[in-house]
């Protein structure tokens, strides 16, 4: 691919003695939506702990927009131009829903939230004095992904997104992602098990397996008995 | 409680509570910085008290400095020491995070015997410079003396003073906790550490700068304290433990709980210890508080959400 604007080559990770992703290699282009598919327990999650620098690599480079990001913090990643939104929210329960938005805010915002944040996710702009604990599991979501689009990114991580949200927000997460992925050039990496939901936005699909990809091809190719062989048990 | 007569004991209850309010306002400063460290960090400074005892000779320092070199300023100093008490309990506490905390967030309980042995190294500290004897700071005169709204109640206008101050710097806190971006930056902090990091938040800088404000805190305690007490090296080590139990009380992390528990904590103390012995008003407070931990282990407030 020439000049990815996200670039993962031969990152081994794990938590202590045991390893759990193992030389892995992604490049990912500018606007491009990739989905990460597989079953629990394959290292989704890690993955993304480990690209976001929660979880330190053990070998291995990741890089956005040319820039290295090896061994820099969590924050740090952040200024960079990555942007995380975890598997289960974890938005901050205790704040309101502006404040939540506000957290991702780089100084230069002086706190005002971005007018378009509120026209992708217009139900945040209706409970934006709520307390985030206190939204439902979809409404969480949308705050989550708001927070990270708060930080400017040009790299979006999005775990497991869909995981315990209704069908019908689902498909709205679903076009707001498309949405914003247009109006600001964003790249996307979201990991699933649904697939209905990443046939509906991903360019290209991979397929992670015991912390390896065993499976890549383009949207085009893909049909959903294909994909499916690899996530059933 | 014979002997009394209705409007004696009506005195009684005013001074007394009065005089639970001045030591409310010392407790509420105190418990105010240990909170948002513990609740921030989940470290327990041990070493908070001297913190505190920093602040207080820092006022000494200024009242003697002002009445041998500067008297015609003797009626002023006191205010611009309380800004250096907290200076000077920031800078401290910024370096000893610096050099000695941050190496040990993994490991709570050796913070706890590090800022134990910090606290002791403190106190010695202190023993050496200033000896081992109390000492007090020459208050100006408009702190001198008391008001009388009636013939038989005296309220001291140095208590006033306390209560005024820490009514500020609690508003202060809490201004600066709901309506900064550090104090955004702190919530977030404390409610979720990793997430903080991954939304783009400096997590160990805010650590340092909440530890020292903590300390800064502390060191206004002490200030205000100078005002009711004479100051000696162990004199902040006398209130970590109250400090602490405001807190466990109050439920850490929140301001209100931490507010009402050094209210009913410091009024309980102080009526109680009028009418029976000085140890069975504290056996008393802790007994209740104990009961009331058992039927609310998160302490008095603690905010509804879905988990």
């Amino acid at each position: 691919m020439s000049n990815p604007i996200f670039s993962v080559s031969g990152v081994d990770s794990g938590y202590g003695q045991s390893q759990v992703i193992h030389e892995l290699n992604l490049d990912v282009g500018k606007k491009e939506i990739v989905a990460v598919m597989g079953r629990n327990g394959m290292g989704k999650t890690t993955l993304f702990k480990t690209l976001m620098g929660i979880i330190p690599s053990i070998r291995g480079s990741i890089s956005v927009d040319g820039k290295q990001l090896d061994g820099l913090e969590p924050y740090q990643r952040v200024q960079h131009g990555l942007a995380y939104v975890p598997q289960g929210r974890m938005i901050f329960s205790n704040m309101t829903v502006v404040e939540n938005i506000q957290t991702g805010l780089p100084a230069s915002a002086q706190g005002r939230v971005p007018e378009e944040l509120y026209a992708l996710f217009p139900v945040l702009f209706d409970m934006r004095t709520r307390k985030g604990g206190n939204l439902s599991g979809g409404q969480q979501q949308q705050l989550a992904i708001a927070r990270a689009l708060a930080t400017n990114p040009k790299v979006l991580l999005l775990d497991e997104p869909t995981e315990g949200i209704q069908p019908s927000i689902i498909k709205d997460i679903a076009k707001s992602l498309k949405e914003i992925r247009d109006l600001r050039d964003l790249t996307i990496i979201v990991s699933e098990q649904v697939l209905s939901f990443t046939l509906d936005i991903a360019d290209r699909f991979f397929v992670i397996d015991k912390g390896k990809f065993v499976y890549e091809d383009q949207r085009a190719n893909v049909d959903e008995k294909t994909i499916s062989q690899y996530l059933s048990i | 409680m014979g002997g009394y007569s209705i409007s004696d004991l009506w005195s009684i209850v005013v001074m007394q509570g009065f005089s639970g309010l001045s030591l409310f306002s010392v407790l509420l400063l105190m418990a105010l910085g240990l909170a948002i460290i513990f609740g921030q960090m989940g470290v327990i400074n041990m070493a908070h008290g001297e913190f505190m005892t920093i602040g207080a000779y820092t006022i000494y320092l200024f009242s003697k400095v002002t009445e041998q070199y500067f008297p015609a300023l003797m009626p002023y100093y006191f205010v611009i020491a309380i800004f250096a008490a907290f200076g000077i309990a920031f800078a401290a506490g910024y370096l000893v995070e610096y050099l000695l905390i941050r190496h040990l967030y993994k490991r709570p309980l050796d913070t706890l015997l590090a800022t134990w042995g910090l606290s002791l190294i403190m106190q010695q500290i202190f023993r050496t410079v200033f000896g081992a004897r109390e000492v007090s700071a020459t208050l100006p005169d408009w702190l001198m003396g008391s008001w009388k709204p009636t013939p038989d109640i005296d309220i001291p206008l140095n208590g006033l003073f306390v209560m005024g101050i820490s009514v500020v710097v609690t508003a202060a806190v809490i201004l600066f906790l709901y309506r900064s971006t550090w104090g955004l930056r702190v919530r977030a902090t404390t409610q979720n550490r990793v997430m903080a990091g991954s939304v783009g938040i400096n997590t160990k800088k805010i650590d340092r700068v909440t530890f020292a404000v903590g300390c800064g805190i502390a060191g206004i305690a002490g200030a205000t304290f100078t005002t009711i007490a004479s100051t000696g090296p162990t004199s902040g080590s006398l209130y970590i433990v109250d400090t602490f139990l405001v807190v466990v009380f109050g439920g850490a992390g929140s301001v209100v709980g931490t507010v009402s528990s050094a209210f009913s904590i410091a009024q309980a103390q102080s009526i109680l210890t009028f009418f029976l012995t000085n140890a069975m008003g504290k056996v008393v407070t802790l007994l209740t508080i104990i009961i009331i931990l058992m039927l609310r282990p998160e302490g008095l407030f603690t905010s509804k959400v879905r988990k």
